[in-house]
């Protein structure tokens, strides 16, 4: 259960690692500069000020090669005069009517649902978070963007299907389809983002939790 | 002040895991809210090992059926055949299939198995409270972190392979019942590995600094 009341912020430059739990002062970066941690070394935050303004652009192409990469054929098969081909979609169909229902519900979350939302996320966010005052649900978004991006598996599936592509090749001829184009560039602009969003910069800007819960408390006083 | 006494939590201090926000939660209390992101903060991640034992001991339970059952049932006119896991890599093995039966081998099998027992053994390391190696174990966790996801390639190969290859009644390809097996360990893993907690690893040796001091 989380506690209903707000934890003290202390200096906002001091920052404790999430690895061994050090505490530190991000010191001053220079753009593209990072900072890791002295004992442990992990990565505590970066300066992206050189990279941020290609953000909106690499989710503009992303977005519209996801559309294609989701809509059209990934595989072709020919053989003895029959061909066949398949989506991302008809993966996760066929092993639902094979009856592995849980395996075509992970296959279509982390193919389909979960790339969507770390695009449509990172999109929003880059919207919203140009105002001065971003709105509330950008630290929704936030929040849970580290998720889609851990379980979207756009890289994984495309390794799986060229595996199956070369499997398939002694059986029969195989034609590689537009989605599988379209997955092979989405994976290195998904990279870019990533490289390129930056969220601390948000969350030096976003309304904090607090002030809306105290917000409240005032109306609530105020009506009766 | 000496190093031990840097530690956020021999301060009192947590550091909220969204946002990275510091902050200090209400006297006494374990655990707090996050005043920028409200999410809930804590010293420590709750039930740690406990949470990571389980999914491992889960993942590893999984781990035999995942390897036993065939992932991969092929019917043809001439009778049908099962592959598990290992016999589709030895299927693989040509003089040009080679690289792609070692990308499978990978994945599908040094993967899940290397995770099981790297988390293992970093919780059998905390839970004795070592102070050895410490950031040797923090980059391995990083990697079992990293290169979890990729065991997914077989589910996917699986996957494609089975929906493309039906073209009854000369030859159809079916998902088997490991499959099922095989996608809960790497779930699984994933999960044990997100409940674990690598500041746990360096705890021991801040408390005995603490100590010397």
């Amino acid at each position: 259960m989380i506690p209903d009341t707000y934890s003290q912020p202390v200096d906002p430059d001091l920052i404790a690692c999430l690895d061994c739990d050090l505490l530190q002062r991000i010191p001053l970066l220079e753009p593209g500069a990072s900072a890791c941690c002295p004992r442990c070394g992990k990565e505590l935050c970066r300066s992206r000020d050189d990279v941020k303004h290609r953000t909106l652009p690499l989710l503009l192409a992303a977005a519209s090669l996801y559309a294609i990469a989701i809509s059209s054929p990934m595989l072709g098969i020919s053989a003895v005069g029959r061909e066949a081909s398949t989506t991302v979609f008809g993966g996760a169909e066929q092993l639902w009517r094979d009856g592995r229902e849980a395996v075509a519900a992970l296959v279509l979350f982390t193919a389909v649902v979960a790339p969507a939302l770390q695009i449509a996320f990172v999109l929003a966010m880059e919207f919203a978070g140009r105002r001065q005052e971003p709105p509330r649900w950008v630290r929704t978004l936030l929040r849970h963007h580290v998720l889609t991006k851990t379980w979207s598996m756009i890289e994984v599936m495309m390794l799986g299907v060229l595996v199956a592509l070369i499997k398939i090749s002694e059986l029969a001829t195989v034609i590689p389809g537009a989605a599988m184009y379209a997955l092979g560039v989405l994976i290195f602009l998904l990279a870019a983002i990533q490289s390129s969003f930056d969220p601390r910069a948000i969350w030096d800007r976003v309304e904090w939790a607090e002030v809306r819960r105290a917000g409240s408390a005032v109306q609530n006083e105020a009506t009766p | 002040m000496s190093q031990a006494a840097a530690n956020a939590m021999a301060l009192g201090l947590q550091s909220c895991e969204t946002c990275m926000l510091l902050t200090r939660p209400a006297a006494g209390a374990h655990e707090g809210r996050c005043p920028r992101c409200g999410s809930e903060t804590h010293f420590r991640k709750p039930a740690s090992l406990q949470r990571t034992a389980a999914l491992v001991v889960a993942a590893a339970i999984c781990y035999i059926p995942a390897n036993l059952l065939p992932v991969m049932n092929t019917t043809t006119s001439s009778g049908s055949e099962t592959d598990t896991i290992l016999q589709g890599v030895v299927l693989l093995w040509s003089p040009t299939g080679w690289p792609l039966a070692l990308i499978v081998l990978f994945a599908s099998v040094m993967i899940p198995s290397a995770k099981i027992l790297a988390l293992g053994y970093l919780l059998v390391t905390v839970q004795r409270g070592s102070v050895r190696n410490s950031g040797q174990r923090v980059r391995l966790y990083r990697i079992v972190e990293l290169i979890g996801r990729w065991s997914m390639v077989d589910v996917f190969v699986a996957t494609f392979t089975a929906a493309l290859v039906q073209l009854q009644p000369l030859m159809s390809i079916a998902p088997g019942p490991g499959l099922v097996f095989f996608a809960a360990v790497v779930v699984l893993t994933m999960l044990a590995a997100e409940s674990f907690d690598p500041r746990l690893i360096w705890d021991p040796s801040s408390e005995q600094e603490a100590d010397d001091v």
